[in-house]
């Protein structure tokens, strides 16, 4: 498997991030621009919640019938002289696009965007073929490829983590020797990437919907670059997960709308096309057509508790709301798909040995869950793997599992609620402080630096009130004050 | 019309002002209170770190505990623990035994000043207080429980008070139940992140609807000695008050 972006523990990850103000400035603007546009793009539509109701219901149809949508669009695409393969594995999938490259003899290989390409590492396994060289064509894409690879961090914006300097930089490697101005080298960049493309043999795309009903591939970018990719080359083949399926345009157009919106806030984007295998009379498009169709994992989810998640359209507005993500970085969660949906995504795909740590990074502020357009319950989801984990792996051997576990035996029980209200003034005396706080009305009966056990992931950054004695407690003062008015009322 | 009071475990054990307050402006609009005192905490800690079985003990003994007051309505001075008692229907749907209590309790509930100003229909609560203050809106409130516009209305009305807008409303303060102390180092980075946005609105006064949220925000401006006043809703509302200047949204503005 290869979502994984890195074997570094979580928490150093956690650190890095915190370290790179660079990328945590650069997200959080993109953030915020984003919150703008995307909000704008959806208010202009109108209604909104009830195009997110429909969006949820062509996923959850699709998801629902499934294998019957798979085997119609594969019908359709053999029907025009394409070939499907149905991969179980990364592995199965990458060794068949290295078969056709071979067979096809292709020495230049052009890919557009996709997530899924890069779930399999097809690059690395095309680029082991003799004689060949392959070229990332979305711009973004593009800078990580040169970049020595770089792995990206976002699964709309790619290197949302770099800024102009450096990517001049990397640019500068390719005999770039213009300024730093984002569109001088993106002119360079296109200059570039054209030359190529005129000589590319094999056009390799991922795919945003596939039209069961007529066989076709729709791809929304704003570069043209996909557009292209399968215009060009005589040999294409697209990558899709098995759950990218609609049942026919009319479906597409909606998400397509709700995709764009969501996903970078605009109406459209500047292409988005329908395209399939040439046929007679056309003068474009390729003339071998190839579908691998991906499970990975996928499977995993149907008929469970995360089967939702195959809802997903990949739109990137979950990452853009997450004040985690905002925070932490595509790198930090060590998976090509980050944020809340990789978050959820990740361990379906890859276990939780791997991506265990990742639910339980999120303050469940459902901000995800507000934003999706699909309306996938993220949080929600997020809370059924912390219970998969505790409950059902029983995973947390830690003292804090005890914690946890006398947590739920001491809410659960009245009389030792009770007896913890009586003793919390007096038990936290040693650990209190008579330091004066800046903060008025919070710390009424004192203050905690330094708790114990579980207290202490607390008072590590923030101080803790301190509890009242008893006869002062919330409870304590209602007895009296009901007292006080059934005698005032006894007295009139 | 009878209330019980659903004071929340943090209220019980650290904040008494906070319960004694949202009494005081229950009592003032003509409810009759109750506290029933078997009732501990709604079941997020436990429920929200996956801890399912052990919670569910939790959620029976909040349940009974709430509705064996008889009250007409359940009120709470948190939206995220009001927003728990209404996810209880979902979580509890296929238990016999109390999936129908969960319901009966989950369409009693309110939030404290979702119930003054949807149930009650208060819109002036006739307090004053002279600062300028900004307001924290919780998540699970505004995304869960839904209420968005109550706070805000009733804030509005409050004589003397200057309400300024927080920025970045919209993101969490990093509290996130027992995320705050299982994910320090990132929990951190969020409350800082709202520190710095209260500090930049100049506000004297911090009010939310939620006193967890509360609590860490306020205990990260304590650590990092800036100056805050921290002031539940209910609080707010309690301040000062004049009944004279009650005012009910269906009454015109000029009584
Ligand atoms: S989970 Fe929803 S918001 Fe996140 S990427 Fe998928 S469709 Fe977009």
């Amino acid at each position: 498997m290869t979502i994984s972006t890195s074997d570094k523990p979580f928490l150093t990850r956690v650190k890095e991030s915190e370290n790179d103000h660079f990328m945590q400035q650069s997200v959080a603007k993109a953030q915020d621009a984003q919150w703008d546009k995307r909000t704008a793009a959806r208010e202009e539509l109108g209604n909104w919640e009830q195009w997110r109701d429909l969006g949820e219901q062509i996923r959850q149809h699709v998801i629902k019938y499934l294998p019957d949508y798979l085997e119609q669009f594969s019908d359709n695409v053999t029907k025009k002289g394409g070939h499907v393969f149905f991969a179980q594995t990364d592995e199965e999938a990458a060794n068949y696009i290295k078969e056709i490259a071979k067979k096809k003899n292709a020495h230049k290989i052009v890919k557009s965007k996709s997530m899924v390409t890069t779930e399999i590492d097809l690059d690395k396994v095309l680029l082991s073929l003799p004689d060949t060289s392959l070229m990332e064509t979305d711009l973004a894409e593009f800078i990580l490829q040169e970049d020595d690879w770089d792995e990206p961090t976002h699964i709309v914006f790619p290197t949302l983590h770099k800024n102009r300097n450096q990517i001049q930089k990397v640019f500068k490697k390719l005999g770039y020797s213009g300024t730093n101005d984002p569109e001088e080298m993106a002119k360079f960049a296109r200059k570039y990437l054209r030359e190529y493309f005129m000589q590319a043999d094999l056009g390799i795309t991922g795919c945003n919907f596939a039209i069961a009903d007529s066989g076709l591939i729709n791809l929304v970018t704003n570069e043209g670059n996909a557009d292209l990719t399968m215009a060009i080359p005589e040999t294409q083949i697209v990558v899709m997960g098995m759950e990218r399926i609609v049942p026919s345009l009319k479906e597409a157009e909606v998400l397509d709308n709700m995709l764009c919106r969501s996903a970078v806030g605009q109406k459209l984007t500047s292409y988005c096309s329908f395209s399939g295998k040439q046929v007679v009379g056309e003068s474009d498009g390729p003339s071998d057509f190839y579908v691998v169709i991906l499970d990975n994992g996928r499977s995993n989810a149907l008929g469970t508790d995360f089967e939702p998640v195959l809802q997903c359209i990949r739109c990137g507005a979950c990452l853009n709301v997450c004040p985690i993500y905002r925070h932490i970085g595509g790198h930090g969660y060590g998976s090509i798909y980050p944020g809340p949906i990789g978050a959820v995504l990740s361990p379906v795909l890859d276990g939780y040995e791997k991506f265990g740590d990742l639910p339980f990074a999120s303050s469940l502020c459902a901000a995800c869950t507000e934003t999706c357009p699909v309306k996938i319950p993220l949080h929600n989801l997020l809370i059924k793997h912390r219970e998969v984990m505790m409950d059902k792996l029983k995973m947390d051997h830690s003292f804090n599992n005890v914690l946890m576990k006398g947590a739920g035996v001491a809410t659960s029980s009245p009389i030792l609620f009770k007896m913890a209200l009586e003793g919390d003034h007096l038990g936290s005396a040693p650990l209190s402080k008579s330091k004066k706080t800046t903060v008025d009305n919070l710390f009424n009966y004192g203050h905690i630096e330094k708790a114990p056990s579980l207290g202490a992931g607390w008072t590590n950054v923030r101080d803790l009130a301190r509890p009242p004695k008893h006869s002062e407690n919330f409870r304590s003062w209602y007895k009296k004050h009901k007292k006080e008015q059934q005698e005032g009322v006894s007295h009139d | 019309m009878k209330v019980a009071i659903f004071s929340t475990c943090v209220v019980d054990l650290l904040f008494p002002n906070v319960g004694q307050a949202m009494v005081e402006v229950l009592e003032r609009f003509g409810c009759e209170t109750a506290l029933p005192t078997d009732q501990i905490c709604c079941g997020q800690p436990t429920y929200n770190s996956g801890y399912r079985k052990e919670s569910n003990k939790v959620f029976y003994n909040e349940i009974d505990a709430l509705l064996s007051a008889n009250a007409d309505y359940i009120v709470g001075p948190a939206g995220s623990c009001v927003a728990m008692l209404r996810e209880y229907p979902h979580i509890l749907k296929d238990d016999p035994e109390y999936s129908q209590k969960a319901q009966e309790l989950a369409d009693k509930s309110y939030e404290f000043s979702q119930f003054l100003y949807n149930v009650l229909g208060v819109i002036d609560a006739g307090a004053q207080l002279d600062a300028t203050a900004t307001y924290h809106r919780s998540c699970h409130m505004t995304r869960l429980l839904g209420e968005k516009t109550a706070p805000f209305k009733l804030l509005e009305q409050v004589k003397d008070l200057k309400m300024v807008p927080l920025p970045h409303l919209e993101n969490c303060c990093g509290f996130g139940g027992t995320f705050s102390v299982k994910e320090p180092e990132i929990s951190k980075q969020m409350v800082d992140e709202k520190v710095d946005s209260v500090i930049s609105t100049g506000a004297k006064i911090l009010i939310s609807a939620d006193a967890s949220c509360l609590m860490n925000i306020g205990g990260r401006f304590s650590r990092r000695n800036e100056s805050i006043k921290i002031m539940h809703i209910a609080e707010v509302l309690n301040h000062n008050v004049d009944t004279s200047r009650i005012r009910y949204k269906d009454q015109p503005t000029t009584v």
